[in-house]
């Protein structure tokens, strides 16, 4: 009950200062936190640190005993307590879906298999109630993503505390999202909860349809492009570098066949997401300097046989490859299972995954999968200062409880709906005493 | 077909001569009457199987067997054949046909409303029933395909229409092809069929599941009984059908041992003695199969090996389905194995014409021909009642039996004739001469070796002209031999033919390239050597089974075992708290002693220094391990029980020990307000479903309450079944516990009742004797069900999910409710889980409501532990006591906690040894023992991995093998269990 009534009182005190949901200001002040455990999202750790920022940039990240606290307007001691770098969503669909089964609430797709001119930031709903139960617990920045079709559409990186979309977006229109098609289809029989995957007799033409689609592409680009073609248009950045291609592939075949089919085609980034089987094709994606982003580990092997621990070992296995290994955030309640996504990176610490790697995957290499690694990803001069301090470990539940959190330097409420629910019943709770 | 009619034809008139009844006018000629008997000699005759005569005699006549033995007196009237040594056995029985009957249309409900009620009126309520259902009535004789059964040596078949629950009667047919009257048909009513499986004419809903298929046959025998009784006041045709059939053999179709146990299940509660149509994995438990004193059928349908050539296709087979390939050949003789009587049906093969080989296999696989031949012959007439007149040849049964060229089962064998009610059936002429055998070939000034072999019927030719192997084929009928090859490979064919009469010196004409005709020999240098050749028959090596039959399975079921774990970290979930370098020894499956510096001579010691043991997980709500989670074809199943469909083999169940949980409730969906009874079982991987299920288990029934049960997302369509607001779910409670307290009045009173499961289950609630456990989000519909408790005087034992019972912690303590059970974070899927928030268990903790954390996922559930550390991050609530809400505190809810979830002397040892503090993200269950026996190690698994890589890998040299040798095969494919949540639908089967 005490710990209640303490943890009450902060979150009490953080709402005076901010109305919930408001976005904050820029920031004004200053500010160096003292004393904290910095994780720094490169795999390393400074105890007894000191990170400052002003105007929204990092501009001290070392020892303690480096800095001097006068230089800066507000000290925050964080002794005891951990700093980390915000922790970012990759393949999400925060703000766009508020309710899973209302479907006027759900904007995460459109009709069409070939859809890159779709763009997922103009419907990202900055004011998503999905949106500020996420920050609590460490999560600022994410990548929205549209999810049908065989290319979904073009997505773009948010912050998480915005007024609206265009306040939010850090990258627009970063990347374009292409489903690979899958070996396996699942055929479901009548009367039986018994599935089988059986082989996709379309898969070869599947693909055909895939290489027309960006040999169609090619030639328009190199044309005179007119009259104007919206979906090759949104193509062009794949072949310049300026947008990444993300390919979900899971199976060995898929993702070899995928990287071969990128890398053919000229496509200059390639991510895999999902990359359930990666580690066994680790040489291939080494070669072509492929980075992955595995799909949450809280989910079920693939099949009766599987290492039942599977889905926890991944990380670890493409770790140990030496793959840039990042974690992406589809799956059930896709969107309202956002909040535990440094659960999922912390599961993986238990099957062997260095512990600061697993930070890893969700800062730095997150930032590094986004190309925003030049601004976030990591506690280092320079880079946006969007950090948190937690009072704990905040891969663990029991630790991850924030104290501050902040975006851009800004200072933003960790209060959500669902705090001002607690406080106001265990206040009529309270007063029936 | 031209060729054809003319035969056909006059075998018609031919019959028609024989068999005029008496009594019928003739038009076709003069009357006439064969009473001529027809005598075979010298023949080896399978009289039973047991009893077989060399040198036998057997003579028939007017369709029935007279005389059979070494020494009968043949009637001056016969026609007598010498069979020069052939065989004669008894025609085969299939006893589970659906040969000339009607298959009914599929109605398909898309499109179309669904349908509650019945579409008949004055039979059952239910579409599925159906005993007043006669085969004869959807009947037509089918003539190609009794030809072709005739060709696989069958002559009488019991065939019925697989369609329903209750299908109604089959009826014995002789596949008498010559005769056109109904004597071929042996007994217009022979069985009554039942399944598991629903009509596909009817959409009506109920049963919509497994589940509820048990309980409506349940009914529906207590239906008959009470009409029996003359109690009803309405007529019910169905019901007067299945009184009927009473007498008749049942004959329930199963398909698999685990409906095997099930059907097995209802006939012991019934007193019946239900015939099993069994399936190919009985072997896999056939202890317990030959406990249910059942007599089986059993399909030949063994699967085809998977093509395994592409080792990323190959890797997806379910190591379960690559084994069932590899032993379920076996399955007939494992029957044999345990004496338990069953017969074979041709029922589940693509076509007849697998028969033979699939039989084949069964034998290779050490089934007995003795038995083998009386699955076909003895045992289905024994299990039809018919023994006297089929299946055998002694005199007086009719006349239906094989003429063949020695053992059946064969591959060389020939079979001649069959002859069905004393009628001739050729199927290969028996005067053919056999040709087989090592000839010089002579043509066209050529010489040549030639080899015939295989079976006389169908030879096959091998041609060597020096040591140059020439490709060739020969074809013989009718007494003719047709024969090419091209002699060089330039050249065209060489074409031989020849009528058949010296088998020593074939002779006849030859055309050569260019249309050249001659003259060509072939003198037989050595005759065909029998049998010069007999392999061993050529089976993969068998794997042994394993329990459950599948990956992560047992070769050897873990016992109870004395353990000391030292100096661990004791997590007691009691009032002792967390005990720091404590001894726990655990003894005959129970917690023994605690302590410091324990000792026990003979107890394994486990050092468990640095890890922390903790009680099992119990997840207050699962939905795996079961065939099917929903009967929503009513707005209430209380008659339906998961505990009839528990499925102990799923996988889920090892993943939720790998994550330290001992014991689940498997609870029905959420489809209706009123669900159905509970399972609470214990994880005892390798057990089959009723070990697993508690002894004198606390019984539970499934309430839900919201969006679920008035079908908010279920598409637009759904909009006929009552309730379709939370204003209509009260009602339907008040509804159904007024009836249920009149139904016990009635009952108390003495006077006749009819006894009604449903109601039956709804009287346990109102008695106190079984709880609740119900689906619950938003505050109006919680306190509007304690408010109908209250009325009725009865508490709800537990709200599950209670995803705002943070707003009304303070009524449901008042009301009494023992748990809370709640997801520790889980909200926005559905409108009314908007204002579920992650802090509910702590508010309901602190208002002193005793508070577990679920998963109804079988993903969360195998970390439940990372949950109920949630407890702690959102609220405050002490480690302590967030790790009671997955052991001790469900054990209270669940009325188990006498049991299982806590530390303490007494206790089940259901025990898990963490490698680090159980509620941290890091932590790694080692081990997990249910009543002291170990059925989760981490380390010895992650050595069964490379078992199962080993295995699959021997399993996919023998497929490819299979493959080699031109055996069919089928595509790959990647078994999944598809995962049930409270409003899945899945019937089951």
């Amino acid at each position: 009950m005490k710990t209640i009534n303490i943890l009450l009182f902060v979150l009490c005190s953080i709402s005076l200062l901010h109305a919930q949901q408001t976005p904050a200001p820029k920031q004004q002040q200053s500010i160096l936190i003292t004393g904290a455990t910095a994780h720094i999202g490169n795999g390393t750790i400074i105890e007894n640190s000191a990170i400052g920022f002003r105007e929204g940039k990092i501009t001290y990240a070392g020892a303690l005993s480096g800095v001097s606290a006068g230089d800066y307007d507000r000290v925050i001691d964080a002794s005891g307590k951990h700093v980390y770098p915000g922790f970012i969503a990759v393949n999400s669909t925060l703000g766009l879906v508020e309710i899973d089964a209302v479907r006027a609430s759900d904007d995460e797709g459109d009709i069409g298999d070939f859809l890159p001119h779709v763009r997922s930031i103009i419907a990202h709903n900055a004011e998503s109630k999905v949106i500020e139960t996420t920050r609590p617990n460490g999560i600022l920045m994410a990548q929205i993503t549209p999810r049908d079709g065989v290319i979904s559409g073009t997505s773009s990186v948010v912050q998480l505390d915005a007024w609206n979309w265009e306040d939010a977006a850090i990258k627009t229109d970063d990347g374009i999202h292409l489903h690979w098609p899958k070996a396996f289809r699942l055929l479901r029989r009548r009367l039986t909860r018994l599935a089988s995957y059986n082989p996709n007799k379309n898969y070869d033409k599947d693909i055909q349809e895939i290489t027309d689609f960006f040999a169609g592409t090619k030639s328009y680009l190199n044309g005179n492009r007119k009259p104007k073609n919206l979906p090759f248009e949104a193509m062009e950045g794949l072949f310049d570098g300026s947008k990444k291609l993300y390919i979900t592939a899971n199976g060995e075949r898929e993702i070899t066949d995928a990287v071969n089919f990128a890398v053919d085609q000229g496509v200059k980034n390639i991510v895999i997401i999902g990359g359930n089987d990666a580690w066994k094709v680790a040489d291939l994606l080494k070669k072509h300097q492929i980075s992955v982003a595995i799909t949450r580990s809280h989910r079920q092997p693939v099949s009766e046989d599987s290492d039942v621990k599977q889905p926890f070992k991944l990380a670890r296995l493409l770790d140990e490859k030496g793959i840039l290994t990042g974690l992406e955030m589809s799956g059930s309640q896709d969107r309202t299972s956002t909040r535990n996504l440094p659960f999922y990176a912390g599961t993986f610490v238990g099957y062997g995954l260095d512990r600061e790697k697993a930070v890893q995957m969700i800062t730095l290499n997150n930032a590094k999968i986004l190309g925003i690694d030049h601004i976030a990803g990591s506690l280092e001069t320079g880079k946006d200062a969007t950090l948190f301090i937690s009072e704990g470990d905040a891969l663990d539940m029991r630790t991850n409880i924030l104290s501050h959190a902040f975006i851009q330097g800004r200072e933003i409420s960790l209060e959500t709906h669902q705090t001002k629910l607690w406080k106001r019943y265990m206040g009529k709770y309270e007063a029936q005493k | 077909m031209k060729k054809r009619l003319p035969s056909f034809l006059a075998v018609l008139l031919c019959s028609v001569s024989i068999y005029t009844q008496e009594y019928f006018p003739q038009n076709g000629g003069v009357k006439t009457t064969d009473n001529n008997y027809k005598a075979f000699t010298n023949a080896t005759i399978y009289v039973t199987p047991d009893k077989v005569i060399e040198g036998g005699t057997l003579v028939i006549q007017r369709g029935k067997v007279v005389a059979v033995g070494k020494n009968v007196s043949i009637p001056d009237n016969s026609i007598i054949t010498d069979l020069n040594g052939k065989y004669i056995y008894p025609s085969f029985i299939d006893i589970y046909s659906d040969f000339g009957a009607q298959k009914p249309k599929r109605r398909s409900s898309l499109g179309r409303k669904p349908q509650y009620e019945a579409s008949r009126k004055g039979y059952y309520w239910n579409d599925h029933i159906m005993p007043e259902k006669e085969t004869g009535n959807h009947f037509e004789f089918d003539n190609s395909d009794a030809r072709e059964l005739i060709k696989y040596g069958f002559g009488v078949v019991n065939t019925h229409i697989p369609d329903g629950i209750v299908r109604g009667t089959g009826m014995l047919v002789a596949l008498d092809i010559a005769n056109n009257y109904d004597n071929r048909i042996l007994q217009q009513k022979s069985t009554q069929h039942l399944s598991f499986a629903k009509s596909i004419a009817s959409i009506q809903r109920y049963p919509s599941s497994l589940m509820g298929a048990m309980a409506l046959i349940r009914q529906l025998y207590r239906d008959a009984e009470w009409y029996a009784g003359g109690h009803s006041d309405y007529k019910d045709l169905s019901i007067e059908a299945l009184l009927r059939n009473k007498t008749l053999p049942q004959i329930f179709e199963t398909g698999g041992y685990q409906n095997d146990l099930r059907a097995a299940k209802i006939a012991k509660e019934f007193g019946l003695n239900y015939i099993f149509k069994g399936g190919i994995d009985e072997y896999q438990r056939i202890d317990k199969i030959k406990a249910t004193g059942a007599s089986f059928i059993l399909p030949l349908n063994f699967p085809d090996a998977y093509d395994v050539s592409d080792p990323m296709l190959a890797q997806q087979i379910a190591l379960s389905d690559m084994r069932l390939w590899n032993q379920a050949p076996g399955n007939p003789a494992a029957f044999a194995a345990q004496n338990i009587p069953f017969a074979f049906t041709l029922n589940g093969l693509k076509k007849h014409s697998e028969f033979k080989s699939k039989l084949k296999r069964a034998i290779d696989y050490g089934l007995d021909k003795t038995t083998a031949l009386k699955a076909l012959t003895t045992v289905p007439a024994q299990l039809l009642r018919q023994e006297e007149l089929i299946g055998q040849l002694n005199k007086g049964s009719y006349a239906n039996f094989l003429i063949a060229s020695g053992d059946i089962f064969e591959p060389s064998t020939t079979l001649f004739e069959n002859w069905v009610l004393g009628q001739r059936n050729v199927v290969n002429d028996m005067n053919i001469k056999d040709i087989r055998g090592e000839y010089t070939l002579s043509v066209a000034g050529k010489e040549y070796q030639l080899t015939i072999e295989g079976s006389i019927a169908k030879p096959t030719a091998k041609l060597q002209s020096g040591s140059t192997k020439l490709k060739t084929k020969i074809s013989y009928d009718n007494g003719w031999a047709h024969l090419f090859f091209a002699p060089k490979e330039s050249e065209g064919f060489t074409r031989l033919t020849t009528k058949v009469q010296n088998t020593d010196k074939l002779e006849g004409k030859a055309v050569t390239d260019g249309g050249a005709e001659s003259r060509w020999t072939a003198v037989k240098q050595n005759p065909y050597a029998n049998g010069k050749k007999k392999k061993s028959p050529s089976i993969p090596q068998q794997l042994p089974i394993t329990y459950p039959n599948k990956a992560y399975g047992f070769a050897k079921l873990p016992e109870a075992k004395s353990v000391l774990f030292k100096n661990a970290t004791v997590w007691t979930s009691e009032d002792a708290g967390v005990l720091e370098n404590t001894d726990v020894l655990i003894k005959d499956g129970k917690i023994a002693r605690i302590g410091k510096d324990l000792s026990a001579s003979g107890a394994e010691v486990i050092d468990a220094t640095g890890k922390h043991l903790t009680a099992g997980i119990i997840d207050e709500h699962s939905h795996i391990g079961t065939a099917s989670v929903n009967e929503s074809g009513h707005n209430s199943s209380a008659e339906v029980s998961i505990e009839d469909v528990v499925d102990a083999d799923q996988i889920n169940i090892f993943r939720d020990l790998t994550g330290g949980v001992t014991t689940l409730q498997i609870l029905h969906g959420s489809a209706n307000p009123i669900g159905g009874k509970s399972a609470i079982v214990k994880l005892k991987w390798g057990h089959t479903a009723d070990e697993l299920i508690y002894d004198n288990s606390p019984k539970f029934i499934k309430f839900a309450l919201g969006e679920n049960v008035k079908q908010s997302n279920w598409s637009t369509r759904p909009t006929v079944r009552f309730p379709q607001s939370r204003m209509g779910v009260e009602q339907v409670f008040i509804d159904y516990f007024q009836r249920a307290k009149e139904y016990a009045e009635v009952k108390k009173s003495g006077k006749p009742y009819r006894y009604d499961y449903e109601m039956e289950t709804l009287v346990e609630i109102l008695e106190g004797k079984r709880f609740i456990s119900c689906h619950s989000y938003v505050q109006s519909e919680i306190n509007m069900l304690m408010k109908v408790a209250d009325k009725f005087g009865f508490t709800v034992n537990t709200f599950t999910h209670i995803l705002e019972g943070y707003k009304v912690a303070d009524k449901m303590k008042a009301h009494g409710v023992l748990g809370a059970s709640t997801f520790s974070d889980w909200w926005g899927y559905k409108f009314e889980v908007n204002d579920a928030i992650p802090y509910n268990a702590a508010i309901m903790e602190s208002q002193g409501l005793n508070v577990a954390i679920n998963s109804d996922n079988s993903e969360m559930s195998r970390r439940l532990n990372q949950e109920a550390a949630k407890a702690v991050k959102y609220g405050g609530v002490s480690e302590e006591e967030a790790w009671k809400m997955v052991t001790i505190n469900p054990a209270k809810m669940l009325h188990i906690d006498n049991r299982t979830g806590s530390i303490k002397e007494g206790k089940d040892a259901d025990l898990v040894l963490w490698n680090d503090h159980p509620l941290s993200v890091y932590a790694v269950a080692e081990k997990t023992f249910i009543e002291g026996a170990l059925y989760y190690d981490y380390e010895q698994v992650q050595k069964a991995r490379q078992d199962i890589i080993r295995e699959k890998n021997i399993l996919i040299d023998q497929m490819l093998a299979a493959k080699n040798k031109g055996m069919q095969t089928q595509a790959p494919k990647r078994k999944v269990e598809q995962d049930l949540h409270c409003d899945t639908e899945f019937y089951g089967l």
